[in-house]
């Protein structure tokens, strides 16, 4: 059982929500991102998404594009990347990690040599954004043969064939965009989510994470009433840009701990 | 011999192009998809393109035999297909018309588009007016100071001009927010890209809109020469010009296709936009193309005089055509296209775009290694009068 798999199972069993917070690799640089996955854990996150910087995330809005510039300015590099899970591993074996980024430079390593490398590392999962399943047969091949899940994107505009098609490549759990935008975004409408995901479950045996709009604890309480994870990116990427040096750990931690507090408050039957 | 008929279903060109988008934009481009090609097979809308292009744009755009600066070679007959004749000063508008057109036939009231140099916009902003679409226009805030005339043509247009501050602010950032917006507000938007780049069918759709220019080129050659050129040559920056003339020859043999890439200032110095002469293949704007980019598939900044030649990437098609060898790539570096613009002002009384500088590089360049009994096709693609500042800034000279 992947270790993605392990925390879901236990989290139906304590019926408890996901939460799955989402920090750039490298912002503002990789020992703070060390230090910041180690806070995430303590606060309660049950998968730590880490984006892999790119320079042109065209999927991001202004915050993650932000924290991209951020991170290459400081020389992030894929490689690097991969060292700081390793690094985590060590004192952490039960967090699982999804890296999430763009296609080319995971490409420009090699599918096979970065599929061997993160596992190595200890990443648990991969989401490619701008990597479909029609264009990631090789690569989700790469990524099965080291027990990594590939994890995919599902958005209000995805149709049914879509859907089965992804739930049949999909590992771990996949990650439900709530709007059309780019991450950032707002205006959430969860009367839409919660209607959308009947739809999901009915070709979705795995867990549904859901993302984008969620930017406080009402909001994560309102997802959490519908999904199995909450998933929030920029709104803790703005945490850590608005921090003086040295206290981006602490904001952090302070942001989610009252996020999993407002997560944990919804009724299990919900 | 098989006929040429790529893309495949999925929009790829051998291991090229494709769909790499987030799941967000799928629908929306599996709809583009379906739109196109459903209207592509409609006689009534490609009477109305026809229609349109003959009587706004001013096509068919003339061929013409540039007998003095051929002479001044001493070599091969250089012809020029003057897409500089047509409306707005470039073949840019052969696609915003098409696409706005289809714009209009599924009922979307607002139009996007990411520029460069600003031709596309200006085209995109004219085609807007024409048809009465609300437009708005991304342009990196670097080829804002660069370009203002154009700025100007596209407010006046009643365009919307939107700065774009974000990484190299030159036209990859553009396009990048270009996509941000169209993800966003994808309902009432149409998303009009300015090349063969981006994901499915763009490359494929920007190219058949464009192919109007080498369809032509076909006809005006047989009845001009009374035969096909040795060589067709145009610049390539995202490749919709060469695109559009090279698609139709890609069958005909004997006939070399050659693309001319920004070579900046020389491409050994790194400093240049030459993706295909000095790239190696990735993944960037929803496509797999050949790429400028480091070791760790960052996408790097690219240097070149001509403004609409500034990108890291290129379509697709141009990839495919390099690998299977019917087209060949070269690359012409800032001081030879300047020089071939202004040969071009003092011996034919034409002032060309600097990126269609960069094709008329490459002809000076094989023309004296030819017999005068051989014939190069030019794409002249647009006209100068929006680089004036820029030469003018070069030789010292402020206008």
């Amino acid at each position: 059982m992947s270790r993605i798999q392990g925390r879901f199972q236990q989290l139906a069993a304590e019926r408890r929500r996901g939460l799955i917070p989402y920090i750039t690799a490298g912002d503002p640089s990789l020992e703070v991102t060390l230090a910041l996955m180690h806070e995430l854990a303590a606060a309660g996150a049950d998968v730590i998404e880490l984006g892999v910087p790119f320079s042109d995330p065209q999927a991001d809005g202004p915050t993650i594009q932000r924290a991209s510039e951020r991170a290459l300015r400081g020389g992030t590099r894929l490689a690097a990347i991969l060292d700081t899970v390793g690094r985590f591993r060590t004192t952490d074996p039960r967090t699982p990690v999804v890296l999430m980024g763009y296609a080319n430079p995971v490409e420009a390593m090699g599918h096979e040599a970065f599929a061997t490398r993160a596992a190595a590392a200890g990443v648990d999962g991969v989401l490619l954004v701008d990597l479909p399943p029609e264009e990631s047969r090789g690569f989700v091949d790469q990524l099965a043969a080291r027990g990594l899940d590939p994890i995919y994107l599902l958005s209000p505009t995805t149709t049914d064939a879509r859907i089965a098609e992804i739930a049949r490549l999909a590992r771990g759990y996949v990650y439900y965009v709530s709007l059309t935008g780019v991450t950032g975004a707002r205006h959430l409408q969860t009367a839409d989510v919660a209607s959308r995901m009947q739809v999901l479950r009915r070709h979705l045996d795995i867990p549904i994470g859901v993302g984008f709009g969620i930017r406080d604890a009402a909001s994560a309480q309102a997802i959490a009433a519908v999904a199995d994870a909450v998933v929030i990116g920029s709104r803790i990427v703005e945490e850590i840009e608005g921090s003086p040096p040295g206290e981006e750990v602490s904001r952090v931690g302070t942001f989610v701990r009252a996020i999993r507090q407002a997560i944990d408050a919804v009724p299990a039957s919900a | 011999m098989q006929m040429y008929d790529l893309p495949d279903e999925r929009g790829h060109f051998g291991p090229y192009g494709g769909v790499f988008v987030a799941e967000t934009l799928m629908h929306a481009l599996d709809e583009l998809n379906e739109h196109y090609l459903r209207h592509r097979s409609d006689p009534e809308f490609m009477a109305e393109l026809a229609w349109e292009l003959r009587h706004y744009v001013g096509r068919p755009s003339p061929i013409y035999h540039a007998r003095r600066w051929s002479e001044h070679f001493g070599g091969a007959q250089v012809y020029l297909k003057r897409e500089d004749l047509n409306h707005t000063g470039a073949h840019k508008i052969n696609n915003t018309m098409g696409q706005a057109l289809l714009a209009r036939r599924v009922g979307k009231p607002r139009v996007i588009a990411e520029t460069g140099a600003g031709q596309h916009g200006v085209a995109t902003a004219t085609v807007a007016a024409r048809y009465g679409l609300k437009c708005t226009v991304y342009m990196g805030s670097e080829d804002v100071k660069r370009q203002s005339p154009n700025v100007y043509r596209m407010k006046l247009l009643g365009a919307e001009v939107v700065p774009v501050e974000s990484g190299s602010k030159t036209l990859k950032d553009a396009l990048n927010e270009a996509m941000r917006d169209w993800v966003t507000n994808v309902a009432d938007t149409f998303y009009i890209i300015g090349s063969v780049a981006g994901p499915h069918p763009y490359p494929m759709m920007v190219r058949d809109f464009n192919a109007v220019v080498g369809r032509e080129c076909i006809e005006q050659m047989q009845e001009l020469a009374g035969r096909q050129p040795d060589a067709c040559i145009a610049c390539v920056g995202g490749g919709s010009n060469a695109m559009g003339m090279f698609h139709p020859y890609i069958d005909v043999p004997g006939v070399r296709l050659v693309g001319v890439e920004a070579g900046g200032d020389g491409v050994a110095t790194g400093r240049h936009a030459a993706p295909l002469s000095a790239g190696r293949p990735g993944v960037l704007h929803g496509t797999r193309t050949y790429l400028m980019q480091d070791e760790d598939g960052q996408i790097l900044d690219t240097h070149s005089v001509s403004a609409g030649l500034d990108y890291p990437g290129v379509g697709p098609e141009h990839s495919w055509l390099k690998d299977s060898g019917r087209a060949e790539y070269v690359a012409i570096d800032d001081a030879d296209a300047l020089r071939a613009f202004h040969d071009l002002c003092h011996l034919e009384g034409i002032i060309p775009a600097l990126e269609s500088a960069h094709a008329l590089a490459q002809a000076a360049r094989m023309a004296p290694t030819m017999r005068p009994d051989q014939i190069l096709l030019v794409n002249l693609s647009g006209r100068g009068d929006k680089d004036l500042n820029t030469v003018a800034r070069l030789a010292g000279i402020t206008i």
